[in-house]
């Protein structure tokens, strides 16, 4: 499903304009990265897509629903959101509880409800601890959890807020490949991080926000080689992108490959 | 001097069998910033309550060996008496901020508060503190309706106000943005240069080599290695493990195969380093071989 947002707008009850006019299209199955500082709007403005948030002004479309006309219960059937700190989002006792409640209230038989939450325990490995309590676990654990009970409601969208957050390589890269295994099935998939690495390696579109508003859009080799607009928005450009830089490589290189083989030529 | 020394640690949480710390000998010298890395469940968090008195005085569970730091010994103390020469900042920002306070500025000046510390002193810090980690702007908003980032740097800031002797940060960063990292590294750097001794659970270790003097590694509970960053940073013994490792050691590491690294540099782990290395250029002296940390900015 297509998103389309229109000269958003939102300001918080207490008063901070946290989104100052950002407009974008993001297309059915596109791969995105949402970078930038701290307090910058990318939570703010993810909380729009699945109606958590209503504009102050402007609108946001999924597929043809306005997040504005249509109830979150209908918003959840397309869109699938993995908070920023897991414990906003997990409450049951046992992770296979978790994992089943969203498929459970989209209202699919029981038999489809085993095989999705079979399926996405798999995909973050945690099908042999089905019976563990998520609060027994890791809170870098009960991360993988909180994203297996979105992968398992099937939506077309899914956002996931700073999934690498505290996780070793190994997990990351577990995340990696569940980000790949989303494209393959043809989602779309929105991802904020501050691992510019991260997103550098596996993300084909990068957006970046800066107080409120977009500051670049575009495929991920030509934002991420801009370092200084970049540093408006307190963004870095990946290790090997400033490297290639320092050394005077004619292309902007985005991983190690594209490293090696620019070090040769 | 030795301002924390850990002989023979070993630590079980109530109900478990595995041990979270496994015979951990540790000493470290007032001053010092030390980074501890390791993959998920390797045990840094559970060192962090070590060394904070978290372990045993509120997890309890069954400690082994002798936890000395800043002159307090953990089996002849409580609680109350580490709060005054330690602080610690949480893995989880959120479970940090007290809950009784309306602003920003009234939280970071809680802790102080219940020292009975005089008003002026107490503003002066205050204001320093909220200048250091970049949240001036933040003091008159409330706690709760900050993002996970802002949430992060005011519980980190609760902790720096406080002055104390150790500080203990678990990662510290994780939600912060790129180059606020960096700003806060250099931050917590400068504390170390006046003495503060830190130690600081990371996974971004290109920080960890520009701003730290030494890096522990930990593995399943157990000390894996201990000494200067550029050499437990570079192992081979870190690889395919879940630490985290700096593209420019990977490209490296990649490149010697290819014979497009010199041959016996040591491998880098920061930008100036990798630099060196690829452009072919000699490291001037005193830079970059001998000298990280304290000779470096
Ligand atoms: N519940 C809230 N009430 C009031 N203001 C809020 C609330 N949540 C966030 N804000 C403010 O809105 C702005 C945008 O916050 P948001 O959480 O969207 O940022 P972010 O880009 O996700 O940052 P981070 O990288 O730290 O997670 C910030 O100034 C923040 O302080
Ligand atoms: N409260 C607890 N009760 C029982 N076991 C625990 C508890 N907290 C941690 N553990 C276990 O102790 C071991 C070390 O965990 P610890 O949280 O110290 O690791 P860590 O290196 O901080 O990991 P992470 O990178 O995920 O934060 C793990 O096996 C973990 O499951
Ligand atoms: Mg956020
Ligand atoms: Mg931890």
């Amino acid at each position: 499903m297509k998103i389309e947002i229109k000269d958003l707008h939102y300001t918080y009850p207490a008063g901070v304009e946290a989104l100052r006019g950002v407009s974008l299209t993001i297309d059915s199955g596109e791969q995105v990265a949402m970078v930038g500082q701290n307090g910058s709007g990318k939570t703010t403005l993810v909380k729009h897509l699945n109606g958590l948030l209503q504009p102050t002004s402007g609108s946001v479309l999924i597929g043809d629903l306005d997040t504005k006309k249509v109830p979150v219960a209908k918003l959840a059937v397309h869109v699938g959101y993995v908070f920023q700190n897991p414990d906003e989002q997990l409450f049951c006792r046992t992770i296979h509880e978790e994992v089943a409640f969203g498929p459970r209230n989209l209202g699919f038989d029981a038999s489809k409800i085993e095989s999705l939450v079979a399926d996405a325990l798999n995909l973050v490995e945690l099908s042999s601890r089905k019976e563990t309590n998520p609060y027994d676990l890791s809170p870098t654990w009960r991360k993988m959890v909180a994203l297996a009970s979105i992968i398992s409601m099937d939506t077309s969208i899914v956002i996931l807020d700073e999934p690498t957050t505290g996780q070793d390589a190994v997990n990351v890269a577990r995340i990696a490949h569940v980000v790949a295994e989303l494209r393959k099935r043809g989602k779309t998939v929105i991802t904020i991080t501050h691992d510019i690495d991260f997103c550098a390696e596996n993300f084909e579109r990068v957006i970046a926000l800066s107080q409120g508003k977009i500051l670049l859009d575009g495929p991920a080799g030509s934002v991420l080689g801009q370092g200084e607009i970049l540093a408006q928005t307190y963004v870095d450009p990946p290790q090997l992108t400033r490297l290639g830089k320092r050394l005077g490589l004619k292309k902007t290189v985005r991983n190690q490959e594209e490293f090696l083989s620019a070090l040769k030529s | 001097m030795a301002i924390v020394n850990l002989k023979g640690v070993t630590y079980k949480y109530p109900l478990t069998e595995t041990p979270a710390l496994s015979n951990i000998n540790l000493k470290i010298n007032e001053g010092e910033f030390v980074a501890v890395i390791g993959p998920n469940g390797a045990g840094k968090s559970t060192l962090c309550y070590t060394l904070a008195g978290f372990v045993p005085h509120f997890f309890k569970g069954d400690l082994q060996g002798s936890v000395e730091v800043a002159g307090v010994e953990t089996k002849t103390s409580t609680l109350s008496d580490w709060v005054l020469n330690v602080g610690l900042a949480f893995q989880n920002p959120f479970n940090q901020i007290s809950g009784a306070k309306y602003t920003v500025y009234e939280e970071i000046a809680f802790g102080l508060e219940n020292l009975g510390i005089p008003r002026g002193e107490m503003k002066e810090r205050v204001d320093q503190a909220l200048t250091l980690t970049g949240i001036r702007d933040l003091a008159d908003r409330s706690p709760y309706s900050l993002s996970g980032g802002q949430q992060q740097r005011v519980a980190l800031t609760s902790i720096l106000v406080m002055q104390p002797k150790v500080l203990v940060l678990d990662e510290p960063t994780s939600q912060m943005d790129p180059i606020g990292t960096r700003e806060v590294f250099g931050v917590i750097r400068s504390l170390a240069e006046r003495g503060m001794t830190v130690i600081m659970a990371e996974h971004k270790v290109e920080w960890v080599a520009q701003f730290a003097d030494r890096v522990i590694a930990l593995y399943e509970g157990k000390l894996m290695m201990d000494g200067r960053p550029g050499d437990v940073l570079t192992s081979e013994r870190l690889v395919g493990k879940g630490y985290g490792i700096s593209r420019y050691t990977s490209a490296a590491r990649e490149a010697s195969r290819r014979g497009l690294w010199p041959r016996n540099r040591e491998l880098p782990v920061t930008l100036d380093e990798a630099v060196m290395g690829f452009g072919g250029f000699p490291l001037p002296r005193g830079e970059g071989q001998g000298v990280r940390g304290k000779g470096r900015k």
